[in-house]
């Protein structure tokens, strides 16, 4: 790899002059074939990669394990949070979005099903990340894919589309699964303004993995090997997902003391709290959870703990939200998921284009 | 700097080089990969790029297929600037990687088919052209095969079926025929001519200067960067033997009287005995004194048994250029 940068899209050159002997290029005046790059009959680059990888992944042995290890974990949360939604259905009629309960309650053996993508969604980004592009090195195709008349970065980019439309159709099926389970379990139908919470909720998923699935590709362009590559991502995956709660704790308390004498409402640890609450967000996986709250849970009026107190919360009238003050709620958290996968995937485009083809 | 000669016999002004660069030159920091290289290949020929290891040849053509940038100078493919047109130029140009790969979880069929739609060629065109490129390479009955079950030759093979899937008009092979076996190499090397009986223009650069210079119309001597000497292959020799040429001589002995017989001769500098072959001699001359020197030895009454003159030959260039820069490196 060299500071040399291959210019995208192809950048006018303007650092080169005509050599001082030579004489004047005839061609320089007709210019205009040396200009177009319009190849008539060309598809898109990254579309034809895309489906090439989509097939690949959907093939794949990688794609069929991960499918039914998060199938079975969605089966076994669902089942048990509806025979703990059954117990309590006969005299909660009123509870609001009875059927988006299935998603997010826990029965208190078995996490509920969202804590499990959560918590196993990041694999999936990097089971379809993490060879991306040292893969193709290792095979001894990646000179012969860019010397095809395809932009550079139509690799990396085709890749990218190709790993969030298979997570997309794993989350759509698996969705489908638990929302399936629940109705035979609960005999009930969700309602449209549930099924669009849960597109909604898809939607998130899928940022949410995207980050992961850059970061895999990221770690797949700098790292020379794809078993390197997938360690650090794992490394990082546990790191977040793990040991970010306790570094948390540790780093408010550090930076926002709470006085041993001070009560529980004291400005100090309200001060405190919310030191904790925006630390854990720099966790990917505690934004993605708290949007996931807000948005399949209506009765979730706020994200930020240190702007309720008990008495707050005491007297609020108690009320659900509609769906469109749901997403008012969980936008930051939206925004800051898409946010940070834009950023993860510009720095392996980036690094990409950078590297040289032979590097 | 050596000027790639213009094509001699038609001179027709309007043509349209296949390739041809102007002061090329690569730098990668301090370091120079290629020095204002200046190259023409013309359609219809078969041009090697020749030069040892780390010569810079894939650096070379990188920048003719717009993969990477030069640091000064002009490259044209087609007439196409390659940093500028990179598409246009992919669109037209074959190019052999060296140590081609292919996705081994894919039959070679499937590998050629996805080099086809990455060139934007229709379904219809694909298959049929396929189906001949297999059979072309010899692969007709190993096209469904998967990749992984192929041998290095048959990859190799494989690997000119694919470049030749989107019909170009240029053909750039690196280093074909490296790392397969001798039978291999031949059926490599007439695929090779007959692109260029085809009309296409074919780039190859190897390290292999022996195994490649039979197929080739022009070659250039590519070291460390520079082009020291191109031209057809038997005019190469004389370009390079400019400077004073050394024959192998040996005769009956006693050495010592054919050496003052040889001395005699005018247009020799020195005689020295040869370094590995101690019946040997090496004389060193001015012109290629030959003849001369055989007559001198008949009439001395002792007729040489080996007269060779050292440069004339793929030997004398490969142990001048290659070798010598393998060691300065």
């Amino acid at each position: 790899m060299t500071a040399e940068s291959v210019a995208p899209r192809g950048r006018r050159r303007k650092n080169v002059r005509p050599q001082p002997g030579a004489a004047p290029a005839p061609e320089r005046p007709a210019a205009a074939p040396a200009r177009a790059d319009h190849v008539p009959g060309l598809r898109a680059g990254w579309r034809v990669i895309a489906a090439k990888e989509f097939a690949d992944h959907v093939l794949s042995v990688r794609f069929l394990i991960l499918t039914i290890i998060l199938g079975l974990a969605a089966a076994a949360a669902v089942y048990a949070t509806a025979g703990a939604i059954s117990d309590i259905a006969a005299d909660a009629t009123g509870v609001p979005s009875l059927f988006l309960k299935l998603f997010t309650i826990t029965s208190g053996q078995i996490p509920p099903f969202t804590t499990f993508i959560a918590f196993l969604g990041p694999l999936l980004g990097i089971a379809f990340g993490f060879d991306g592009i040292n893969g193709e090195r290792a095979e001894g195709t990646l000179p012969r894919l860019v010397s095809q008349p395809i932009h550079r970065d139509d690799v990396v980019n085709g890749k990218f589309v190709a790993g969030l439309s298979a997570i997309t159709i794993i989350f759509i099926a698996i969705t489908a699964l638990v929302a399936a389970i629940g109705i035979l379990q609960l005999g009930i139908l969700p309602s449209v303004e549930e099924v669009i919470r849960l597109l909604v909720w898809i939607a998130l998923a899928v940022a949410y993995v995207g980050l992961w699935l850059a970061l895999a590709l990221l770690c797949s362009v700098v790292l020379r090997r794809a078993a390197t590559s997938a360690l650090v991502a794992i490394a990082v995956w546990l790191l977040m997902t793990l040991f970010a709660a306790l570094l948390v704790g540790v780093l408010a308390s550090f930076l926002a003391p709470v006085p041993a004498d001070a009560g529980s409402g004291s400005a100090a640890a309200l001060r405190n709290a919310s030191m904790q609450a925006e630390l854990a967000r720099l966790s990917p996986s505690q934004l993605f959870q708290e949007a996931t709250a807000a948005v399949l849970d209506p009765s979730v009026r706020t994200l930020n703990p240190g702007l309720v107190t008990f008495d707050q919360a005491d007297r609020a009238i108690p009320s659900i939200l509609s769906l469109e003050q749901s997403l008012l709620v969980v936008w930051p958290q939206f925004v800051a998921l898409i946010a940070v996968t834009a950023v993860a995937f510009a720095v392996a485009y980036v690094a990409f284009m950078r590297q040289e083809v032979r590097a | 700097m050596a000027v790639a000669e213009q094509p001699a016999g038609r001179s027709a002004p309007a043509e349209v080089q296949a390739i041809r660069t102007k002061g090329l030159t690569k730098r990668y920091g301090e370091f120079t990969a290629v020095d204002k290289l200046d190259l023409a290949v013309r359609h219809g020929e078969v041009f090697g790029l020749l030069g040892p290891n780390g010569a810079g040849k894939t650096t070379t053509i990188l920048m003719l297929l717009g993969l990477t940038q030069p640091s000064a100078g002009t490259a044209r493919v087609l007439d196409l600037d390659p940093a500028r047109s990179p598409l246009a130029v992919k669109r037209q140009v074959g190019y052999l990687p060296d140590n081609v790969g292919f996705y081994g979880g894919m039959t070679g069929r499937q590998n050629l088919r996805y080099t086809a739609r990455l060139n934007g060629i229709d379904r219809r065109t694909m298959d049929e052209r396929i189906d001949q490129l297999l059979e072309r390479v010899g692969l007709g009955a190993a096209g469904d095969n998967k990749v992984d079950t192929y041998s290095r030759g048959m990859r190799q093979r494989l690997g000119l079926a694919d470049v030749l899937v989107k019909g170009p008009s240029i053909v750039i092979l690196d280093e074909p025929t490296t790392a397969i076996d001798p039978a291999g190499v031949v059926e490599v090397l007439e695929l090779v001519r007959g692109l260029a009986r085809d009309g296409a223009a074919v780039l190859l650069a190897s390290h292999l200067l022996h195994q490649v210079q039979q197929v080739c119309d022009r070659v250039g001597i590519f070291v460390s960067g520079k082009l020291v000497a191109h031209g057809p292959m038997d005019k190469l020799a004389e370009q390079l033997g400019t400077g004073p040429i050394e024959i192998e001589l040996s005769a009956a002995p006693p050495l010592d009287a054919v050496r003052q017989a040889a001395l005699a001769v005018s247009g020799v500098t020195s005689v020295t005995p040869d370094e590995r072959d101690p019946r040997m001699l090496v004389v060193h001359a001015e012109s290629d004194v030959r003849s001369e020197l055989a007559r001198a030895l008949v009439e001395a009454g002792n007729p040489p048994s080996h007269l060779r003159r050292r440069g004339d030959e793929l030997d004398e260039i490969y142990r001048r250029y290659f070798a010598a820069s393998e060691a300065a490196a």
